[in-house]
Formats: C-alpha cells, structure tokens, sequence
C-alpha cells in the first residue's frame, strides 16, 4: 500500500460519506427477517408473530431511513455515529432471523428451554406491569443500600488513609472481612435483620463498602507529598489537605472502587432476591424458573443487564465529568 | 544592618543520618535583596530552602523573618518548587485562586481577589491559559503559574527551588527576564537556589557558594555589583560579569570539585 492511500484511508473517517452501505444492507436486512417472520408458518401456536415482524419490518423502515438522510449533507454529522453500528445492525438482523428460524419456525432447538423471540416479546407487552415493578422493587433495594456502602466505604478509606491511628485499628479488620463474600453474610443477616429488606440493604451496603474503602484509602494513601508541601505553604490546616487536597487526588482510584462496589452490589442483589425476599428482578427469575416460563426468564435477564449496564454507564458519565483532568482514563 | 531573614547557627540532620546534611549556617539576607543559594547536586541547597520554608525542622540553630522564628511552613514564606507542584485537577486559574482564597480571603473582598488572581496571571503573561489545567500546558507555562501562584500569596520572600532546571535553555533564560522584571517590580525578597552559575551571576545580588555535603558550609559569599535592569546581551561580555562566573566557576570546580562526579 502506497504513503497516499494509506494517508486517505486514515482521513475518511473525519468526513463521512454521502453513501452508507452498510446501512442500506442492514435496512433490507431486518425488512427481510420481518417478512420471513411474518411468512413462514410457526410450528407451534405462538402468539405475538405478526407484532415482532411488524417491530422488525418498522426498525428496519428507519434504518433506510437514516441511510437515506445520511444523503443529506444537513443531517450526515448526526448520523455519524449510527453509520459506525452498521455492521452490528446487520449482524443483529441476521442473528433474529436465525433465532427465529431455529426456534419459532423449525423447532431445532429443545422447546421450553429456548424461547422463540416473539414469546420474549409477549412478555414485555402481557406482563410489563410486573417486570416494571420488579425493576422498581430492585432499585429501591440497590441504590440505597449501594450509596449506603460508597457513603461509609468513602468515609472510612479516607480516614484510613489520612490517620495512623484509623489505619492501625482498620487495616487488619479490612483486610480479614473485607475479602469475604458479602453473600457469606446472608444467613446471619437474614436471622439478625426482622425485615428481608433490611437484610438485604445491609448486605448490598457491605458489598459496595469493601471496595470503595480499599481504593480510597490506597488513592488517599498515594497521593504525592508535594501537592501538600504546597497547600502547607499557603497555611493549610489539615481538614483544607484532606478536602482540598487529599480527597481530590483520590477520586481516580475512588472511582475504581465505585465501580468494582457496583458490580459487587448487583450480585448481591440478585443472591438475596432469589433467597429471600419477595419482589425484584431476581425474584421474578426465580418465580419463572419454577412455572417453567422460560421466556419470562431471558426477558428479566434481558432487562436486568440493561439496568445493571445503565448504572455503570451512569457511573462512568459522572466520573468523565469530573475527572475530565486525568488522562488515559478505563473506557467504558 | 538590616536583619530582615536571619538565618542563624542552622544545623540539619536528618534521623538515623551520623553526619548532618548542614552545619552550622550563617547568613542574614535585607528586605528586597536577591540571593542564590549555589552548590553541587546533594550539598544540601534544597534542604536549606525547605527548612526556610518551615516544611522541614532545624536540628539546631533556626531562621527569624522579621523577628519572628519559623516554626512551620505558612504563607509569608512562598515556595516555587523545581516539579511544579501544580495541583492536576484544578485550571491554572484555580491553582492560583486556591492560593489566595487560603491565604488572603480575611483582608480581602471575593470580586478584588478574583482580580488578584488575574493580575498575577498576568504578570507572568499566562492570562490565555488560565482556564486550561496543568498536563494541557508547557513546562514552562507550569513554572509561570507557579510563581504567579507564590506570588499572589502576598509572600515576604519568595523561595525557588531551582525553578528553570527542568526548562530548555530558551525558555529559561525567558523565564529568568521575567523573574528580574517581577522583582523590580513587586521588590519581593527572593531566596533561590540553583546550579547554574550564569543564572546566579545574573539575577542575585548576592550568591552564597555552598560546600559539598554531608556536613555543608556556606564556603563563601560573593557580591554581585551589576547595576539593575542587567540585560543578559549587554552582560555577556562586561568585565565585571564575567570576573563573578569566573569567581563561582572556580570555587565550584577548583576547590570544591564535586567528589561525586571524581570519582565517576
């Protein structure tokens, strides 16, 4: 390859083109899947085929759509980035219409295990009212019990990492509890707590305490003695140094720790849903599994993994906004 | 004579150390006089500026600015530190604001120290980048900001620890025109240490030779009798110039050649 054409291959990203191919493919693609939907005969007696093949046959629509927009020099730079998930656009099309054709269609793969994609969408559209509290019932268990747990974590690394004494006494309890599973807890905390709810609050707290106090107390630890030389030259007392100064150059390592207590805190959460209490996404998982409603299930799975992944995307939103001054940050 | 830093009998030893890094340092510096502080790499100079400073104790001995003795480290005595020491999450203009919040919100309004701050942004010409943060900006553009950050503390001294060493030899010297300017004009004590002889020669009023350490003295004084504004062109070839760099060349590589580099 010559110097010139490699120089263009590594320009053309910066002006996107008028014609975008792979989006005029993946618009036929999904109009494709949605007439074989739509078409070919169920095996079974399903409901909700001809819905999922108008859903296909409508996305489908609007990705022609875009690709005929990003003709338009007016709308080409909004479109820049759905032009980059063109090629995922097609994959998906065709991994539906496999899903289909495997499921709904030919019955290839053990039935009630594997669910056709329209019974997933008669989940959502027959049974919203309990998957959207379920969800509810979830958050109101996590967020209080994992801001709980970053709160105090947050706290108490800072104080570990901030005073020899807090440190002496904190340290080897740290370090002998905290790398227990916070699920290890969950029988005790059932006997202890009268309510599952507080059980479970008390667990997912702890869950997230672990490793915000970890990563707190080692950035506070870590952070360089001339940034305090400098704020002793201007007269600092030592609550200005940890506020100003100390807290500060931890957050990248807080960060860390907010996210690792995260992923710990959703594990949590499903563990004590499926053990004890009675509502959430976890429990309705349970709750199908034992009526062999499969479809129930891969739709709560489906919905759990976009909230779980919401929050950490939330999370690496607010850690970009202030933490825009470090750079070569994780990407999320 | 005018005793405005007295720095008296100074020893400083560091714990577990046999021999203190200082000995026994003498040295009275009068208000808006410029010293360096001129040496070999590990003599202790940097000790010296930070015991100065307050961020270390005297062992023995101990320094009085304006009658008063050093205890700690406190905003009359502002540091320009050799690595900077910007703080990375804030803006230029928030490093320095930082300083002054800390140090001058008592005596003075919020609106007149917002306009503190950007007259010192000012006088070291860095009032483009003062929404930008330190890994955005050159090294020299940080060490501006430093001195613009010790400066707006009010400071009765002002103390560099080799403030241009890690700087190209371009930017340097800009830097060093920019420092005399600031000194003639705020007529701020300064205290700097450095190992460049031309800078000593060029900017002090007075340049005190240190001995090689552990163990240092100060081995000599010398007065630089240059008229001020120097002007480094004009300088270069002056007679008297030339007999002060030779004066510190020969006390640092005649007598008190550097046993580190011998043996090497």
């Amino acid at each position: 390859m010559s110097a010139t054409t490699l120089g263009a291959g590594l320009l053309a990203p910066a002006r996107p083109a008028a014609f975008w191919p792979s989006g005029w493919v993946a618009g036929l693609a999904w109009i494709g899947a949605a007439a074989a939907i739509s078409l070919l005969p169920d095996a079974d007696d399903l409901g909700r085929t001809q819905e999922l093949a108008t859903l296909a046959a409508g996305f489908g629509g609007l990705v022609l759509l875009a690709a005929l927009g990003s003709t338009l020099s007016g709308l080409a730079p909004r479109l820049a980035r759905l032009r980059e998930a063109g090629p995922w656009l097609i994959v998906l099309a065709a991994a539906l219409l496999a899903w289909e054709l495997a499921t709904a269609k030919y019955e290839l793969l053990p039935r009630p295990f594997f669910a056709a994609p329209q019974s997933l969408l008669e989940v959502f559209t027959d049974d919203y009212a309990r998957l959207g509290e379920s969800v509810w019932r979830s958050l109101l268990l996590v967020v209080p019990g994992y801001a709980l747990g970053a709160v105090i974590g947050f706290l108490f690394g800072v104080a570990m990492g901030w005073s020899r004494i807090v440190g002496y006494w904190a340290h080897p309890v740290v370090r002998l509890i905290g790398p227990l599973p916070a699920t290890a807890w969950l029988p005790i905390a059932f006997f202890a707590f009268a309510s599952s709810r507080g059980a479970s609050t008390f667990l997912i707290a702890l869950a997230s305490f672990f490793p915000v106090t970890v990563l707190t107390w080692s950035g506070v630890s870590a952070v360089s003695k001339a940034y305090y030389d400098v704020a002793r030259t201007m007269g600092a007392s030592p609550w200005f140094l940890v506020r100003k100064v100390a807290v500060p150059a931890a957050m990248p390592s807080v960060f860390v720790g907010l996210f690792m207590g995260l992923g710990a805190s959703f594990s949590v959460l499903v563990v004590a849903e499926m053990m004890g209490v009675k509502a959430g996404l976890g429990w309705y998982m349970q709750w199908a599994q034992g009526w062999a409603a499969y479809a129930n299930m891969y739709a709560a799975l489906l919905v759990m993994a976009g909230m779980c992944s919401g929050a950490v995307t939330l999370l690496f939103r607010l850690r970009d906004r202030l933490l825009s001054w470090q750079k070569g940050l994780v990407r999320w | 004579m005018d005793r405005f830093l007295d720095i008296s009998q100074l020893s400083v030893a560091f714990p577990r150390a046999p021999v203190p890094v200082l000995r026994e340092i003498d040295l009275t510096i009068r208000r808006g006089e410029y010293v360096a502080v001129i040496g070999h790499s590990g003599c202790g100079k940097s000790t010296l500026l930070n015991v100065i400073a307050g961020l270390l104790p005297a062992t023995a001995g101990g320094v009085v600015l304006e009658g008063r003795e050093v205890e700690g480290p406190g905003p009359d005595r502002a540091v320009v530190f050799q690595n900077h020491s910007l703080l990375p999450w804030l803006t230029c203009y928030q490093n320095v604001k930082l300083a002054v919040d800390q140090t001058l919100s008592r005596t003075m309004s919020r609106a007149a120290r917002h306009d503190w701050v950007l007259e010192n942004l000012a006088l070291v010409r860095m009032t483009h980048a003062k929404d930008k943060r330190p890994n955005e900006i050159s090294g020299g553009m940080k060490q501006r900001i430093g001195i613009a950050r010790a400066l707006a503390m009010r400071p009765k001294v002002l103390l560099l620890d080799e403030p241009f060493g890690a700087l190209d030899a371009l930017t340097r010297a800009h830097l060093q025109d920019q420092v005399m300017e600031i000194h003639a004009q705020r007529g701020t004590t300064v205290v700097m240490i450095t190992h460049d002889v031309d800078e000593a020669v060029l900017l002090a009023d007075r340049i005190v030779m240190l001995t090689n350490g552990p163990n240092a003295r100060i081995g000599e004084v010398l007065e630089v009798e240059l008229p001020r504004p120097r002007d480094r062109l004009a300088l270069a070839a002056d007679p008297r110039f030339v007999a002060a760099r030779s004066a510190v060349l020969e006390f640092l590589h005649a007598r008190h050649a550097n046993p580190a580099l011998a043996a090497a």
